[in-house]
Order: C-alpha cells, then sequence, then structure tokens
C-alpha cells in the first residue's frame, strides 16, 4: 500500500490533512533537504510539494525525477503559483523533443 | 570517420557486413519506437499540461477559501478540527508499459464511515468556510493524482526518449559510417592483394617461358 505526503509551510497544507494525506509542515530551510530524504526514506511514494517550499531544494527534487518512485509533484501553496510546476512540464518537453515545441500556444 | 581498428582479411570482412546488418536493422528498430514514443510523449505532455492548469486553479480556490476559514477560527481551533482525520486515502500503484517505458498507474480508494461525510470535525466550533474548503480539497484530490501520474509518466518517457534519441544518433552517425568505411578499406585491400597477386603470378609465367623456350613473350 502505498502513502501520500505533502509538505509545505503549515497554512498551505494543512488542509491535506483532512481528505487522508500525511502532512510534513516545513521549518527552516537548512532542514528541507532532510526532511524530504526522510519522507523519501519513510516509503511515500507520492509526495506533494508546494512550489515555494520546493523553490529551495530543486537539486534534491530533480534526483528522483528518473526514477519510477516516489513521484514528487509541486503544487502552487498559498501564496499563489510561481510558475515552477509548469516549467517542469516545459523542461521534460525540452528533454524529450530538444526544443520547447508546446508553450507557443498560450 | 574514423576507420575501425582490424585486420584486412576475409573473416573480419564477413563479420563486420555481419555487424552492419545488425545496426542497420537496429538503428531502424530504434528510430521507429523514438517516433512512437514522441507521439504518445505529446499525448501525455498535452494532457499533463490542461490537468496541471486546472488543479492549479482548483487548489488557489482551495487556498482562498482556506485563508477565510483562518480568519473566522482561531489558528488552534483549526488545527484541532482537523488533526484527526476521518478519511483515508489509500494508493493502489500499478505499472503500464508504454513502447517498454514502465510508467505508473495510480489508483485511489477512499475510506471514510460514510460516503459524503468527510469532515472529521463537529460543526460546533468551526465555520462554514472551513466545510467549502475540505469540500472543494476533496474534489481536487482526483485531478491531483491524475496529474501525479501524468507528470511522472511524461518525466520517465522523456528520459527515455533522450537514451533513444542518443542511441538512434550514436548508430546513424558514428556506427554504421565507421563499418561502412571499414568495409569499403577491407575491400579495396583484399582487391589490391588479388591484382598484387595476378601481376606476380604473370611475371613469374613469363620468366618460366623465357627459361624453356628462351623466347621472349613482348
Amino acid at each position: 500500500m502505498h502513502k501520500i505526503a505533502a509538505m509545505g509551510d503549515k497554512d498551505s497544507i494543512l488542509g491535506f490533512k483532512a481528505i487522508g494525506f500525511d502532512i510534513f509542515p516545513t521549518g527552516p530551510i537548512e532542514e528541507l533537504p532532510g526532511l524530504l530524504t526522510k519522507i523519501v526514506e519513510d516509503g511515500y511514494s507520492l509526495i506533494y510539494i508546494t512550489e515555494d517550499t520546493a523553490v529551495h531544494i530543486s537539486e534534491e527534487i530533480s534526483r528522483y525525477r528518473s526514477s519510477y518512485f516516489p513521484a514528487i509533484i509541486l503544487i502552487p501553496g498559498t501564496k499563489g503559483s510561481l510558475g515552477i510546476g509548469m516549467k517542469a512540464v516545459k523542461e521534460s518537453v525540452e528533454k524529450a523533443v530538444g526544443a520547447d515545441i508546446l508553450s507557443q500556444n498560450d | 570517420m574514423a576507420r575501425l581498428n582490424v585486420n584486412p582479411t576475409r573473416m573480419v570482412l564477413t563479420n563486420l557486413k555481419k555487424r552492419l546488418k545488425t545496426a542497420r536493422r537496429g538503428h531502424k528498430l530504434l528510430k521507429d519506437k523514438r517516433d512512437e514514443l514522441m507521439k504518445k510523449f505529446l499525448e501525455v505532455v498535452r494532457e499533463n499540461r490542461k490537468e496541471r492548469e486546472i488543479v492549479e486553479k482548483m487548489l488557489m480556490d482551495v487556498h482562498s477559501r482556506f485563508v477565510m476559514a483562518r480568519a473566522l477560527m482561531s489558528d488552534a481551533h483549526l488545527e484541532e478540527a482537523l488533526i484527526y482525520p476521518k478519511q483515508k486515502v489509500t494508493l493502489k500503484a500499478s505499472s503500464r508499459n508504454v513502447m517498454s517505458v514502465e510508467v505508473p498507474v495510480f489508483e485511489f480508494s477512499t475510506e471514510g464511515q460514510s460516503e459524503g461525510d468527510i469532515f472529521p470535525y463537529g460543526f460546533a466550533n468551526t465555520s462554514g468556510e472551513l466545510d467549502g474548503a475540505i469540500v472543494a480539497l476533496s474534489e481536487v484530490l482526483p485531478h491531483l493524482l491524475r496529474l501525479a501520474e501524468l507528470e511522472k509518466t511524461a518525466q520517465l518517457m522523456a528520459d527515455e526518449i533522450e537514451k533513444t534519441r542518443r542511441r538512434v544518433n550514436a548508430l546513424e552517425y558514428v556506427m554504421i559510417p565507421n563499418m561502412e568505411e571499414t568495409i569499403k578499406y577491407i575491400v579495396m585491400k583484399l582487391d589490391e592483394n588479388e591484382r598484387g597477386n595476378l601481376t606476380r603470378l604473370m611475371k613469374v609465367k613469363d620468366m618460366m617461358l623465357e627459361q624453356a623456350h628462351s623466347y621472349k613473350n613482348k
């Protein structure tokens, strides 16, 4: 059975607790990589991270990009979408095609 | 193009020809794989973008509802209301094979006491805004999981496409031209040996005729 985690500032993720996710409120920036590692090691296979948290640990997140599990998905936090999640989609396209061929239609 | 470092013999030539044939076939197959992967990938990515837009919009709505709820309730009350969830999400992950890329498929089921009763709190101490926020959030849930599935699929496929593209290019621009050149080199070398041999034989014949009949073949 797989578990779902939500990581981010407390205000953004508190609600996820109600729908059955396990939430991991973030502390200071220095502790973020450790927290992510801990979540992964605890066996969560689906991790939602708020964008404003993800900015600080993009390196750690990209490490899990090519592995099957865990799937790390960026979601907008309370401050609104920063466009990082969409950027990740664009990066996938660029990696596969060599150029971003989809963004001209927005 | 660099020629492979081999001895110009007939055996090596046969082997090389076999390898070239295999390489050509592999190249064709990989090229087909790449094209098909690309087709599938673009489908996934298009859907991924759409799903992400939906999720982002819905989540912003949820957040604004939560902000309202937070404004009306104290932090302690809010936390207390949410601390013990009634609903439990169990996630089943199976995998699907898309052109030999294993991609995840998420299925989820929610376990709650009863359908439609997802509020983990009594209504006495909470505000109505919180109910709205929770309902909105539970509506995002299927989209969130679909997004996760699509995004992971896109990432895994992008990796595979990159790998396949490299292989195709390596075969097309390095392996196959190298082998072709080496084959050409061996063929030329063998032909040259053959010509050298023929000339030598003719010369020997001339010399023998001269010895036997003391007659000069001009």
